[in-house]
């Protein structure tokens, strides 16, 4: 089975990387990019019978920084 | 007086960490980041600058939940003494020894230059050679050093005079532009800036060795 977890900044917290990616669109000539915000995706290759607690657990231990990260967990 | 000094996978600062509190006075015992206990009698732990594990995932993230770093809190936390540097203190924030977290630096650079700081706590076994208010200079050299947390934290730090260090001219975006905070009982520092890299006259600056003198003057009367 699979889990999927995507972490992304908090609202509120500058990205400057985001901020970058978005000047860079502008750049290219894409308009009306009004903002981005980059994050990452992290796909677990889990063994049967591992529950959605248990990937919030890997969650709050390792994959996010929760001063600053938010978490999603997506299941299968 | 003894130090221990952590070498994570990616450490690149240890061994200058060794050498700086060796110059003060310090027997100091190298740890390896599998090792599971800190030597006895050791005085303070120095966790170094570097690119533990390549700054996978985040920055010092799984250097901190490195065997050794289960002593290392609990050294701290039973009151013992931890100079986090750089990367070092990317591990203290991700071990949740100190509060806040270290972002891209706002221009998006390494940056790697002398900086001027400003002390604004003196009264720690860090910092007692110093006098608040001066300034002082130490190099930098980082990419993610932009120092961030929430208001009320920010508020804390500041109002229980723990932040160390200011920088004069923030060169990356961090919060109030601090470049240093302590722990509430003083007795863990983590800065970005690299006192160990500005102790010797061979390389043009020596700024840095008050810290180290410091620590070996109130590690020795403690």
């Amino acid at each position: 089975m699979k889990a999927t977890v995507t972490v992304m900044l908090k609202q509120g917290v500058l990205d400057p990387q985001g901020e970058a990616v978005r000047h860079a669109l502008g750049t290219l000539g894409f308009e009306g990019v009004e903002g981005v915000r980059q994050g990452k995706v992290i796909e677990l290759d889990l063994a049967e019978g591992t529950s959605e607690a248990d990937v919030t657990s890997m969650c709050e231990k390792l994959l996010a920084n929760t001063v600053i990260e938010s978490y999603r967990v997506e299941m299968g | 007086m003894r130090a221990a000094v952590v070498t994570f996978p990616g450490s690149n600062c240890d061994r200058d960490l060794a050498v700086a509190f060796e110059a003060a006075g310090f027997a100091v015992d190298r740890v390896w980041h599998k090792d599971t206990e800190l030597p006895s009698g050791v005085d303070i732990v120095g966790l170094p600058g570097g690119f533990s594990h390549g700054d996978y995932l985040r920055c010092g993230a799984i250097a901190a939940r490195a065997p050794i770093m289960k002593s290392v809190a609990e050294f701290a936390q039973s009151g013992g003494h931890v100079l986090g540097i750089c990367n070092g203190f990317q591990v203290l924030l991700e071990t949740g020894l100190l509060p806040g977290a270290l972002m891209r630096n706002a221009g998006l650079k390494f940056l790697c230059k002398p900086v001027t700081l400003k002390v604004e706590n003196a009264d720690s076994a860090f910092t007692s050679e110093y006098a608040a208010g001066n300034e002082t200079i130490f190099p930098i050299a980082h990419h993610d050093g932009n120092f961030t947390a929430d208001a009320a934290t920010l508020d804390q730090l500041e109002g229980e005079g723990r932040v160390a260090f200011r920088y004069a001219e923030n060169p990356n975006g961090s919060a109030r532009d601090i470049a240093g905070i302590l722990s509430e009982n003083r007795r863990v520092l983590g800065l970005m800036p690299h006192p160990e890299r500005a102790i010797d006259p061979v390389t043009g600056n020596t700024d840095g060795a008050a810290m180290f003198k410091a620590l070996s003057a109130s590690l020795v009367a403690a």
